[in-house]
This record gives structure tokens, sequence and C-alpha cells, in this order.
């Protein structure tokens, strides 16, 4: 059995038969875990300085020595490393005084905040599974992002309290600004305009309080509002859509999910995309008191925007990238300003940062060569254990090994 | 997915009885369930009808992949989300402490799996919509996100 690390659903489920040099037959992985397991076999990266073959070592000792002479050093990535490997970037980043922050900076962070600090109630996927009639999806297309969270937690399985499941039990909705795949198979589909999340959530705290709503299709409001009073166990999916669409009104949320508490069991559990970025979000908090967007610069711990990837790039002189893609993922300036620089890209797999990259270590890929832990995006603990065997190091072994230069 | 209506409209519609059945209508539906030919229809062999014949055989070319029970599966549309894994009372009922909690079963007495990202049909006999008694179950079909699963 493997753990998929394809998504933050972690799914440990997976039969895996190997020949040499490929896999020859995988069970139960879907098809993105299956598109992320393949390209361990087509996409890999040797190690390079300038473009130019190097050893492993060579390589670590040029970036020991960019990270050691730089005055800025930014520490980005960290949503596809084990927990362990975290920890050592968390210390590394203490060790250099650097700015340290990760993917959920501008997908998930505000989110994911109010459900670690605990301003948000939240449940584990099994709870999902075991208890819940009413799943919400918003601003999220689970069937294309998370393939499998419908048949294994939300809408399809049997669990201990739902045993009659989507026939008869279970409401599925979603609120979207398309008919996503998702919501062809919901049992409500309520469209929203984009960015219309705020009058749309302010039109359902009306409906609860027994007032008319001033937005949208009066009967259809009226018509959720009586299935989330008739609800006995929600629970609220909130993707990156609805993260966008909120950003600083984030606390409707908080005040919808309120209101929906007080007259039954609601719960929140963010739409995480990578699959430990709730890892390292709680590691850091732990540590530092934020989730992210952190600088240990000149000994002293601070958080806030300065330190987020956005500004960061603009103002650091080496960057160590490790299992993300900047370059792809981020808006072009930011992306142009980290190209600038003094870029070290860890990472399993070629990407466009590993190709723009000063120095590139290829490392193992966690779940197929080698192990750890991971938090999955219910805050479950997965474990998991090698099934190839490889040469490359893994993250953790990298890092440490950076960490003990320095 | 191709329907009698369509296969009718190609048809001679003469209702000359020589298949067997009473009306053209039934040959369609009868062609559809793929209980006849193309060929038991003389009519259609005729020259006249020779563009007809064409089209009938490209439309009912896809019906030629579908499994015993009508069920055809697109590979290339599918997810691999294994909702109809889950949802399929006969695996529900052939491992309910995997299928039935939205686990990939194990055994091999199961319909439906997921493998290589794709879902792939199996023990066809066991399908509730196998043989003359069948029930029009299609839990499999309306839980597909991407109708990369279709029954005739």
């Amino acid at each position: 059995m493997a753990v998929c690390t394809g998504c933050s659903l972690l799914c440990e489920d997976i039969e895996l038969t190997l020949k040499t040099g490929a896999i020859s037959q995988v069970k139960n992985l879907c098809r993105k875990g299956h598109g992320h397991f393949q390209a361990l076999f087509t996409e890999r990266i040797v190690p390079k300085i300038d473009g130019q073959e190097v050893s492993v070592d060579q390589a670590i000792t040029k970036a020991v020595d960019i990270l050691r002479n730089a005055k800025h050093p930014l520490l980005y990535g960290w949503s596809n490393s084990a927990l362990e490997a975290q920890r050592v970037g968390i210390d590394l980043g203490k060790k250099l005084g650097a700015t340290i922050d990760d993917t959920s900076s501008f997908c998930q962070g505000i989110l994911m905040e109010l459900v670690l600090t605990g301003k948000l109630p939240t449940c584990t996927l099994d709870d999902v599974r075991n208890f819940a009639d009413t799943s919400v999806f918003w601003g999220a297309d689970p069937s294309n992002s998370h393939p499998r969270l419908l048949s294994r937690f939300a809408y399809y399985p049997r669990g201990s309290k739902r045993q009659k499941s989507y026939e008869e039990e279970r409401n599925c909705l979603v609120v979207d600004v398309r008919k996503s795949a998702t919501a062809k198979l919901c049992s409500n589909y309520f469209r929203v305009p984009p960015g219309g999340d705020a009058d749309f959530i302010a039109s359902v705290i009306d409906v609860l309080d027994g007032k008319i709503p001033k937005y949208g299709d009066k009967k259809r409001m009226i018509e959720l509002g009586t299935i989330l009073r008739k609800t006995e166990y929600g629970v609220i999916f909130p993707g990156v859509g609805l993260v966008y669409a909120l950003q600083d009104k984030i606390e409707l949320l908080k005040t919808l999910v309120a209101k929906l508490n007080e007259i039954t069991t609601f719960k929140v559990v963010p739409m995480v995309e990578h699959y430990n970025m709730r890892g390292f979000n709680q590691l850091l908090l732990d540590d530092s008191g934020s989730i992210n967007r952190v600088s240990f610069h000149s000994g002293q711990v601070t958080h806030g925007p300065e330190n987020s990837i956005m500004a960061a790039a603009k103002i650091c002189d080496a960057a160590l990238v490790i299992g993300s893609d900047p370059l792809s993922s981020l808006p072009f300036g930011t992306a142009k300003s980290l190209a600038g620089v003094s870029l070290i890209a860890i990472d399993p797999r070629r990407s466009l940062t590993t190709d723009a990259a000063q120095v590139v270590i290829p490392s193992a890929m966690y779940g197929l060569e080698a192990g750890g832990s991971a938090i999955r995006m219910d805050g479950v603990r997965i474990e998991f254990e090698p099934i190839v065997k490889s040469d490359l190091l893994s993250d953790e072994q990298i890092l440490a090994r950076i960490k003990e230069e320095i | 997915m191709v329907g009698a209506m369509e296969i009718y409209k190609l048809l001679p519609t003469d209702a000359c009885k020589e298949c067997g059945y009473s009306s053209c209508m039934a040959l369609a539906v009868a062609l559809l369930n793929r209980e006849k030919k193309l060929e038991d229809c003389p009519a259609l062999l005729n020259p006249k009808y020779a563009d007809k014949f064409k089209k009938l055989k490209e439309l009912l070319a896809p019906l030629e992949k579908a499994s015993e029970t009508g069920l055809i599966i697109h590979p290339e549309k599918c997810f691999g989300c294994g909702n109809c894994v889950v949802a399929c009372p006969v695996n529900v009922a052939a491992e309910p402490t995997r299928c039935g909690i939205g686990l990939g079963p194990q055994g091999d007495r199961v319909i439906l799996a997921v493998e290589d990202g794709v879902v792939k049909c199996m023990n066809v006999k066991e399908c509730r919509r196998f043989g003359p008694n069948k029930v029009m179950c299609n839990a499999c079909t309306v839980t597909c996100p991407s109708k990369a699963i279709e029954f005739v």
C-alpha cells in the first residue's frame, strides 16, 4: 500500500505493481495521482549549477555558498514536503535569518489561519463521512482538484450515521461561478457572479434571520436557507474561489458559520491543494505564532505582508525554492524578480523554476521514494513509507546537509 | 449516445416486416439493444439506401464497444474519481468494508474498479443490468462527473 501525495487527500489505499523503470499497474489511484506518480519516470532532473551538470555534493556546496553570502535570503515552497523536511527548513530559516513563506500566502492562508487558531470550527474527513448530511462546496470543484473527495468522504460513501448516503441522507450543495463538474453531480447548484460571494453570504444570513434576502433569486435563497436549517451536521468546503472573492471580508464567512452554528452544527474544512500545506502552516504557527509570511531577520521574528512571497521576491538577494514552481504560478512581476536573483531549486521533477534556477538539486519523491509524514487537509497526520528504492536524497536530508554546512 | 429515433430516421420506414418486427421503430430499438444486425433488414441492402446504410454503420459503430450490459467506458474522459466504484450497489455488497466506506476494492468480485487512473469494468455478469431479468440501475452513470460511463 502506498500513499498518494498528488493532493491533500493523501489517499492511503493505493496498490502499486512496479517493474524496472515504470509503474506497471496501479489500483485505486485517480487520474491526477496517476499523473503525479507517472511523471516520476519522465520528468526527472539532474543536479546542475548554471546549467552545467554536476554532482549532488557540488550542488549542495554551491547552494550553501549562495545562502551564506545572502543578506536577505528567502525560503519558499514547503507545501510539497514532508513534516520532517519542513521542520529542518524552519530551523534553517532561523539560522540564516531568512524570510520564510509558503504557497498558502497567496492561496488559502487567511482561511487556514482562522481554522488553525480555532476561530472557525473544523472536523476531520472521517467525521464528514460518518455524520455529515450536508456538504457545501463553495468556490471549489473537487471533481477536478481532489478527485476522490466525493467518493471517499463527502457524498457517496456510507458512514456510521449515514448508511443511506447520497441516495437519501446526504445533500451536496455547490456555490460557484460556473457549472463545474461537481455542480453537475450535486443536489443543488447556486450560481454567483465573480466576486459576488460577499453579497451571497449576506443574503444567506438574511434568510437564516428570517428576512427577505436583498441579493439573488429570493425563492432559491429561501430554498437554500431551508436546506441549511434542516441540516443536522453540515460541512462547508471553501475553495480558493471563495477565499479570493472575500479577501478582506473573510469575517463574513465567520459570521455565517457562527449564525449556522446557532441553529445546527456546521464545520469548515478548507480545500487545501498541496499535500502538506496545512502541515507547514501548523509547524510555523507552533514555532513563530504565524502560519506564513515570517521573517527571522536579525534574530527577530516578524510577521506581515512585507514578508509575503510577493513582497519578499522583490527585495531578496537569494531564494531557495523547494517543491514548488513559483515561476509558473506567481504573477509575472514576482516571477521575474525571483528569476533575477540567485535561485536554488530543490524538486523531484523538472519545472520552469528548475529550468531557470542557478542551482538545481534533485530530491526523492515523498510517498514513493521517501518516507515521512504529512498533515491531510482536515488536520489528520498521515505517515508514509518509501515504496521504491532510490539513491536520491530526500528534502529532509538535503536541507539537513545545507543547515549543517552553514 | 445514439438514440432509437436517430436510427429510425435512417431506416427505410416502409414497415415491410421482413425483419420479423411489426414496425421499423421496433427494429430500431432491436438494433440499439444489439438484438438484430443491419443486414437483417433486407430493404436496407437495396442500393438506393446505400447512403443510409453507411450512415447507420457509422452510427452504430460505438455500440460494438459496449459490454453485454450495454456499458460503454470512455477512458479519455475518466477522472478516476471512483464515484461509480463507491456508488455501485454490487460493489458495496461485495466489499462493504471497502467500497461501502469509500475505499478502493481489494478483491476481484467487484464490477467497477479504478486501475491506472481510469475506471475498468469486470465481472459483467454480476451487474444488475445483466440478463433478461435486468434491473435498470444507473448508479454508476449518474455519479460520473465527466460522463465517462454511459449505457446504450
